[in-house]
């Protein structure tokens, strides 16, 4: 008896062990979250210290490697934004709909097609777009428009938006499934083509999703690296013409790291500081995405 | 007649709902104590207090007292573990885990220390035998159970808490979902069993509960509101509502 | 008379505009078939240019030479190591973290806790963080603050933070699937709730947890710039022997290839493309052939 009722308590300091081991185990991720905020802020407080902020959000020259100095974020800014944009007139349009399509047009068999290309697309590394952007699409746009440089803006973009277009398709597709059917038999009922359906009914019912959706590629597109870095050019020029070599924040991150950066330089904490920028706009992005679902979260 | 499950005072709650209200009910040894009633009148939630399952429920609350032997199962320090061990129990609806027949029956087993392998296979005979399933099972032992038909499914988790070697065996509805001729393989097998375990049985069935069993309790609106010998209680209720009900005035 | 004309009038003007309705949509209806259309032929231009840049340059030598400043001779040995050596650390550091979490947050933590719901934000908002942010966190921690160096390890705990979300979100979805049912079978058996949660939730939820690890995993092997930021090197002409040694991977090598203005090199970047497209792909159909046979176990 009294043996048993030891191996009893055994097993159950075992049950406590295990429990609080998983507990530790789902700390990490908070303590993620803290490790990434805090060592982003942390080298960026000591940049601002040897930085002016007015200078770094204001001034147009980025030159933190040559002298003189400059650490003007707003060449790499805009050049971030080029490519959001860029990818977006693409992802977005074709995105929403291949998702209408799938969702309210497509037979079953097509679906079957369809999906898996849109899983294989969005499983390609960005390594391999960022060599289809430099060595297929920069070409033809050359053949287009002779003026192109090699490495361009417009270039990346449509890399990036193809890269992106999966990840818009799925989510406003998955939002547009969630629409009960009950809701489109009645519109049907009511003698509506699907045209009419698909775009009075069914988009406008979900609308809330597929913004969060547009907003979550636009984010991922922000934080796109290695396409910008190898088809966008390492030229942090203020300009708005896609066919120009550019930078962004993150092309910027990848470049001065392939060289051997050491701690306390101010080549090291320059990267810490572009890449808190775009942690912070990547993370608002994200709560607004959460916000549009949750504020207007649509309830059949 | 020996007391095994002493039930005093008993109430229970989801949130504020009261779901029991004062139950007292005593269950005898080796003897089906049946539960009746209407949907909703608190009589699963009832048995699945007598082996705490509904600790796995957030919100719920209880009070009294429930004595196993004498000892009052409710306290903290009660080990829910060894509890279920003493009080299996078997579902509405079969539900054996997706693993071979064999590998059902001594999941309880094996996770309590038994891993001889002769031991084990002594086990599942014997623990199949007494579910009344070993001689249409004995030849396909290591293949999936979920292939066995919805009353074998059913023996078979039977089988299962007889591999624990128990001492109570709680059923919730357990031919509910079972066509008549495996419902009535069922009840032939509890007159066998009864001769070793004591069972407590809820069933919507009164019929059921008049064939099997040898007390019955009527519950409605979370009360037990009467509770005796089975012959009694059908033939000569006490309560108006318990008369209304087995003869087929509501439910 | 007069109001007959007018009925007539009407149903021809509803004829007319149900013919315009009609066309709206069959010319809605083309456009949304060459928008999905246009996704399979990117996918194809894609295909074919990779394999027709390439294709010939693929030979044992390529896969078996370490890289060199002369195209002919350069290969993917290193790289290929390298990717081998971080993927495995990943994948086991991943796993059992990615669904322990899961386990606790399914199985052990309260649903409605205040810990609960910051824990579910918290990995989500993870999963919005670019990879190159991850990056930057194992610059500042495993490489400077632990002292890892820029190193295999380093690496692999980098990679291991950027997909346990996915990794955690996956398993949680596969241990919502497992019905109620069995679970409470098992409790009633007098079992405990880790026994539980061996016995019959694992390997229940087991293939959707492995699909989900897996296409993860596929991820971090497809990711360069977050191990760039950790400071794996774009030339490595040596085998790295151990977690400590400094290392380059697939994704670095074809970047470090593409970069050159040599459009020799570029054949060459495209032939380390397919190599790590196989890769992937192998990855993937071990997804699949697993979810599959423990599908048909379970059913």
């Amino acid at each position: 008896m009294k043996s048993q009722g030891k191996a009893k308590r055994k097993v159950h300091l075992g049950e406590f062990f295990i429990e609080k081991a998983l507990q530790l185990f789902a700390a990490i991720s908070i303590l993620t979250t803290i490790a990434i905020i805090f060592t982003l802020f942390q080298e960026t407080f000591i940049f601002f210290q040897e930085v002016s902020i007015i200078e770094f959000f204001t001034s147009k020259m980025w030159t933190p490697t040559l002298h003189p100095r400059n650490f003007g974020i707003l060449p790499l800014l805009v050049g971030t934004m080029m490519i959001a944009l860029g990818s977006s007139i693409i992802a977005l349009p074709l995105g929403l709909f291949t998702a209408i399509y799938l969702s309210e047009y497509a037979h079953k068999k097509v679906r079957s097609v369809v999906k898996p290309v849109l899983e294989i697309l969005a499983g390609i590394p960005s390594i391999v777009y960022g060599f289809f952007a430099l060595t297929f699409i920069t070409p033809i746009l050359q053949k287009i428009l002779p003026q192109t440089q090699v490495f361009n803006a417009a270039s990346a973009s449509i890399a990036v938006g193809i890269m992106i277009t999966p990840m818009v398709a799925s989510l406003s597709e998955d939002a547009m499934m969630a629409v009960p059917d009950s809701i489109r038999q009645g519109a049907y009922a009511l003698g509506s083509t699907k045209f009419e359906v698909a775009m009075k009914v069914i988009v406008p019912a979900c609308l809330s999703s597929i913004a969060s959706a547009f907003v979550l590629a636009i984010s991922r597109a922000v934080g796109e690296t290695m396409i910008v870095a190898i088809a966008a050019g390492a030229s942090p020029t203020l300009t708005f013409n896609p066919l120009k070599s550019i930078q962004t924040m993150t092309g910027f991150m990848v470049n001065i790291s392939l060289g051997d950066i050491q701690h306390g330089t101010i080549e090291y904490k320059t990267v810490f500081a572009v890449g808190a920028l775009l942690f912070v706009i990547t993370f608002m992005m994200n709560i607004v995405a959460k916000l549009i679902v949750n504020k207007y979260r649509e309830e059949y | 007649m020996d007391l095994k499950i002493k039930v005093e005072s008993l109430n229970f709650y989801y949130g504020a709902f009261q779901a029991l209200e004062d139950i007292h009910m005593n269950v005898h040894e080796n003897k089906i104590t049946a539960l009746i009633g209407p949907s909703g009148c608190g009589k699963s939630t009832f048995i699945r207090t007598l082996n705490r399952m509904n600790d796995m429920i957030e919100g719920t609350r209880v009070e009294g007292s429930i004595l196993l032997d004498g000892e009052n199962i409710l306290k903290n320090e009660t080990d829910v573990v060894d509890l279920r061990k003493r009080v299996g129990m078997v579902f509405q609806k079969p539900n054996p885990f997706p693993k071979t027949i064999y590998e059902n029956v001594i999941y309880g087993p094996k996770r309590h220390g038994i891993k001889n392998k002769s031991q084990l296979d002594e086990l599942v005979e014997k623990s199949l035998t007494g579910a009344a399933l070993w001689n249409e099972v004995k030849d396909k032992l290591h293949q999936s159970a979920l292939a066995l038909s919805g009353g074998q499914q059913q023996r078979l988790c039977i089988a299962r808490c007889l591999a624990m070697e128990p001492e109570v065996l709680l059923m919730d509805e357990p031919t509910s979902a079972l066509d008549p001729i495996a419902t009535q393989k069922i009840e032939e097998l509890f007159e066998a069993l009864k001769k070793k375990y004591t069972i407590v049985i809820v069933t919507h069935s009164m019929q059921q509960a008049g064939r099997i069993s040898d007390f019955t309790g009527f519950f409605l609106n979370g009360e037990l509101l009467e509770y005796g010998e089975t012959d009694v209680l059908f033939t000569k209720p006490r309560d108006k509502r318990t008369e209304d009900y087995i003869t087929g005035r509501f439910g | 008379m007069e109001i007959n004309t007018q009925t007539n009038m009407h149903t021809i003007k509803r004829k007319n505009n149900i013919n315009s309705r009609k066309l709206k949509n069959k010319v809605f209806h083309g456009f949304l078939i060459l928008a999905t259309t246009m996704s399979i032929i990117v996918l194809a231009l894609l295909l074919y240019q990779i394999f027709s840049t390439g294709f010939k340059y693929l030979s044992f030598d390529f896969l078996n030479n370490m890289p060199s400043r002369f195209p002919h001779k350069a290969g993917i040995k290193s790289a290929l190591v390298g990717s081998i050596w971080v993927i495995s650390l990943t994948a086991l550091f991943s796993f059992p973290l990615g669904v322990g979490t899961a386990i606790y947050l399914e199985k052990y933590s309260n649903s409605k806790s205040w810990l609960n719901k910051l824990l579910q934000i918290n990995i989500a908002n993870l999963a919005g963080v670019p990879s190159i942010v991850y990056g930057m966190l194992g610059l500042a921690v495993f490489v400077r603050f632990f002292n890892f160096e820029r190193s295999i390890l380093s690496g692999a705990l980098t990679l291991t933070l950027l997909i346990l979300p996915v990794i955690i979100v996956a398993a949680q979805e596969a241990i919502k699937s497992v019905p109620d049912s069995l679970i409470q079978g098992s409790f009633a058996l007098g079992v405990t709730k880790w026994q539980t949660i061996t016995g019959v939730v694992l390997p229940y939820a087991l293939p959707g947890i492995l699909t989900g690890t897996i296409l993860a995993i596929s991820r971090a092997m497809g990711e360069a710039a977050p191990l760039i930021m950790v400071g794996a090197a774009g030339y490595i002409a040596f085998m790295p022997s151990g977690p400590m040694d400094s290392f380059t991977v697939l994704p670095i090598q074809i970047f470090n290839w593409t970069s050159r203005p040599q459009a020799e090199f570029q054949n060459i970047a495209a032939a380390g493309i397919i190599v790590l497209m196989a890769l992937l792909l192998t990855a993937n159909a071990t997804a699949i052939i697993l979810r599959n046979k423990y599908q048909n176990r379970t059913d």
